[in-house]
């Protein structure tokens, strides 16, 4: 059989985005067109998990098997496909409210379980969806519909979150470098574990103050540090921090982790969706046993 | 002699009190008596009053008994709290840690008898094995031998060294031969006749759902632990790793419903169990698995609630949550198995409905069903089919040449599905309203077709038992039950059959959909109708009412008790007697 050499448009479905003029999440799905042809995908083999809100819409946008999950639910369900079907190549996205907000205990149990999927967080700091409220990674002080007074809650810091829960592959990537973002994304897929994106992704409808200018001006490229060594835990710690959270590249990669499937007990090497169901009745006799 | 006794022991939770009436249970068992064990326990893990329950019969029981033979008291807490539930003629063994033991005022008719069972034990080096010097003073008074019992020491202590065989052996003598010189004579009437020594098995319900799961093909389990349904994952995280599969303890309810519908809609058979604050955790997730179509299975067993409620008491009150419950109109079927050994067999019919109709199925189960240890004659494994239902072949794939029609409108509503990993069968799976290839849209002709197809799966739900009758073909009073009420309402159909009551008994296994064809045509038989349910609303009742014909309606009594007990079979008989008589008033509350 010949090799089929797939290209991003191999990963585009018929329907056209109901994003914004200008929404980063544009150049969101573009990176994963792209890091889907780099590393050479079969679509039937690819679960793109999203959850609800703008982000959540990339499911219908990416050729894939697709599942569009309800409110912060991506990273069980998408637990659920990986532990039936260790074969596929399962990808969750969603934004900062379904990950950070209503999701955020799922997306720490999933970092700290180190089970192999990308999580590629679309943050842009606003609910868009609900028309523009304050989201759990907005500043404090940012005034929005709901919090007309500037909001007296202080931000999740996703980048320190993940840190501190043992994330063993982080990165950070910006819309308005998609080709930067496509070769993070497809390393994080390659990853054997838990792998975080947080895609800086602006709302330009509703968030004036975190813009693509306010992401030029400010973010700080690790990946162009020669001194910068993403291996290095502390240095990671240290520098989301000296930086608040403001860098995009390579953060932390820790290759040497076991994930989650390698250290499930008896668990099958070949497709639990494959696994034998049914047996002899004298097999299960032998159970029934134990019971007498 | 006896071919029906209750036997119990009482003490303090955490001090082994289980572990005397497991033993006993056991060893009965193996004799080939048929057993009906129950736990009464607190909400904490040591202290408190705790106290197992074990009926004793030669026939198949399916429920506890209203009167106590022989109680085996470790303080006197437990004597306070049973001994007005004793037998004439009943004997309490006391031992506590000083003091005699005392009757309440107004217990007659019963011996009191002191047998130092502390003393023993910590004379043999551990006052733990108080409770192995109760299970001998225990097979003294029934009439048991110790060679009787030292098989299943000999199973259970085993790998734990040979000398610890061989001090509970000790104990177990010692007990034994005190038990004898201090009982004298006379009381040869609570001795059990002897039984006929046959296999049978003793399992509890939850354990039988469990192993029903396992024989179904269930291989991932996700849940969050929760009393009464955590002995299910502790039985399936025993046995599915030899098959491969996982078990998975997620961080709450939420995730463990999220990750089985992810691996049902990925194809492998999962399941996730939970009591009511857990359900209830689960309820938008129900939703999303019907909209997606995606099979699930949930294991709800019931305690007493609202709220965080009772939780170590039994109830059944999540009928309307389980019915109704999430947002929409969302069609599912939920199945209530009518006896422990039903368990089994419920969890098998579960997983085929769920990918036959591919959608969430819950299984009602109540802590009297999961926690109760029973006698089950055996299983049928030949009566175990796997039916995976619609899943599309490769010719199915790539509808028409487009994308996968994964939510194609059927005559049956029944959509053959493609699983990942299977090329041609690309689709979105969305809880959004959505087309037949899972686009999202909100077209009103869509969206009427849409729901249609979906609530068109569960015009008739086949294949499994809907309702156990029992009973005359014409009965002048039907009893109307559901769960674990099985026994007292079997047991109430055979006290009024004596009493010239010509009784039928309707268990419905099947709540939703409702099988209103065959509950109509019972209740059309009947002159009085009594719904005997654990909870205050009468759920069930008012689930009928909304199924049957008003002339119907009318007939329907209400029999409820929600006190965190089960039903004793009296509380049926007396409510009936005086329905049917003609002077009798409404039936009464016994909550």
């Amino acid at each position: 059989m010949a090799t089929v050499i797939r290209t991003p448009k191999d990963y585009r479905t018929n329907a056209a985005p109901w994003w914004c003029p200008g929404c980063g999440d544009f150049g969101v799905l573009r990176a994963l067109q792209e890091a889907a042809a780099k590393l050479n995908l079969a679509p039937e083999n690819v679960v793109l998990v999203a959850g609800i809100g703008c982000s959540g819409k990339i499911g219908d946008y990416f050729r894939s098997y697709s599942v569009h999950t309800v409110h912060g639910r991506t990273m069980p369900v998408a637990m659920g496909i990986k532990l039936a079907n260790r074969d596929l190549t399962v990808i969750a996205a969603g934004g900062d409210g379904d990950g950070y907000g209503i999701g955020l205990n799922h997306f720490i149990h999933a970092v700290r379980r180190n089970i192999d999927i990308t999580y590629i967080v679309m943050d842009n700091h606003i609910y868009g969806l609900t028309k523009g409220q304050f989201s759990p990674t907005s500043a404090q002080g940012f005034k929005t519909t709901s919090s007309p007074a500037g909001t007296a809650d202080r931000p999740i810091k996703p980048l320190q979150l993940a840190l501190s829960a043992g994330v063993t592959y982080l990165a950070q990537a910006f819309s308005s470098h998609p080709d930067h973002m496509a070769e993070i994304i497809a390393e994080a897929i390659q990853h054997k574990g838990f792998s975080l994106v947080n895609c800086i992704s602006p709302c330009v409808t509703y968030n004036k103050v975190n813009t693509y200018d306010f992401y030029k001006e400010r973010l700080v490229n690790l990946d162009e540090d020669p001194d910068y060594d993403p291996r290095n835990y502390d240095l990671a710690v240290e520098t989301v921090r000296k930086y608040d959270e403001l860098v995009i590249g390579r953060i932390y990669i820790d290759d040497s982790q076991p994930s989650y499937q390698d250290l499930l007990p008896g668990y099958a090497e070949e497709p639990l969706v494959k696994a034998r169901l049914e047996y002899e009745p004298e097999h299960w006799q032998a159970i029934l046993k134990e019971f007498a | 002699m006896s071919n029906e006794l209750t036997w119990v022991v009482g003490g303090q939770q955490g001090e082994g009190i289980d572990t005397t009436g497991e033993i006993l249970a056991s060893a009965l068992n193996r004799l080939g008596y048929y057993i009906y064990g129950y736990r009464t326990f607190g909400s904490r893990i040591k202290g408190g009053h705790t106290n197992y329950r074990i009926r004793i019969a030669q026939r198949p029981v399916y429920g506890i008994a209203p009167q106590i033979d022989v109680l085996i008291a470790f303080d006197q807490d437990s004597i306070n709290r049973l001994a007005g539930e004793m037998a004439p003629g009943g004997v309490v063994v006391f031992n506590g840690k000083g003091g005699r033991g005392k009757l309440p005022p107004g217990v007659e008719g019963v011996r009191l008898i002191e047998v130092p069972m502390v003393d023993l034990a910590r004379e043999l080096g551990n006052p733990i094995m108080k409770n192995m010097v109760g299970v001998g003073v225990s097979a003294a008074l029934l009439g048991l031998a110790p060679e009787d019992i030292e098989p299943i020491i000999d199973e259970r202590f085993a790998g734990k060294g040979g000398k610890l065989v061989e001090a509970n052996k000790t104990a177990l003598r010692r007990g034994y031969d005190a038990a004898l010189q201090a009982l004298g004579e006379a009381d040869g009437h609570l001795h059990l006749a002897p039984a006929d020594g046959r296999r049978r098995y003793l399992m509890t319900g939850d354990e039988a759902a469990a192993f029903g799961a396992l024989v179904a093909g269930c291989r991932l389990v996700a849940a969050y632990p929760i009393t009464p349904a955590s002995e299910i994952m502790h039985w399936l995280v025993k046995k599915l790793p030899q098959y491969g599969g996982v078990v998975v303890q997620s961080e709450d309810e939420i995730a463990a419903i999220s990750t089985v519908i992810g691996a049902g809609y990925a194809g492998v058979r999962a399941l996730t169990s939970t009591s009511g604050p857990g359900f209830s955790l689960m309820q938008e997730a129900l939703g999303y698995a019907g909209m997606i179509e995606a099979p699930c299975v949930i294991v709800n067993v019931q305690r007493a609630g609202p709220s965080t409620g009772m939780p170590t008491k039994h109830e059944q009150s999540d009928l309307f949550e389980m019915v109704m419950g999430s947002h929409g109109d969302l069609p599912r079927i939920v199945l209530a198995p009518v006896t422990i050994e039903d368990c089994f067999y419920g969890a098998v019919d579960a997983f085929n409905l769920a990918d036959r109709y591919q959608t969430p199925v819950i299984l009602a189960l109540d802590l009297a069903l999961g926690l109760a240890k029973q006698t089950v004659e055996g299983i049928d494994f030949e009566r175990v089919r796997i039916d995976r239902g619609a899943v599309a072949l490769p010719d199915d794939l790539n509808w028409e040449g487009g994308d996968f029609k994964r939510y194609r409108f059927t005559d049956t509503g029944i959509s053959p599905r493609s699983l990942p990993g299977m090329p041609g069968g690309l689709h979105l799976a969305t809880g959004l309203e959505h087309d037949e290839t899972g686009h999202i849209t909100e077209d009103r002709g869509n969206r009427v077709r849409m729901m249609q197809k979906r609530l068109r799966k569960f015009t008739q739900v086949d294949g499994v038992e809907a309702v156990r009758y029992e009973g005359p073909e014409q009965p002048e009073v039907l009893l109307v039950g559901w769960g674990a009420s099985y026994g007292a309402l079997r047991e109430a159909r055979e006290i009024l059959t004596e009493r010239g009551v010509a009784t039928g008994h309707a268990h419905i296994r099947l709540l939703a959909p409702f099988p209103a064809g065959p509950v109509a045509e019972l209740l059309g038989r009947a002159r009085h109708v009594i719904v005997a349910e654990n909870n205050a609303q009468g759920q069930l009742a008012a689930l009928m009412r909304q199924h049957i014909d008003s002339a119907d309606k009318a007939r329907l009594r209400t029999l409820n008790k929600y006190d965190g007990t089960l039903f004793l079979p009296a509380e049926i008989v007396e409510p009936v007697l005086a329905a049917v008589s003609p002077m009798a008033a409404s039936a009464k509350e016994v909550g």
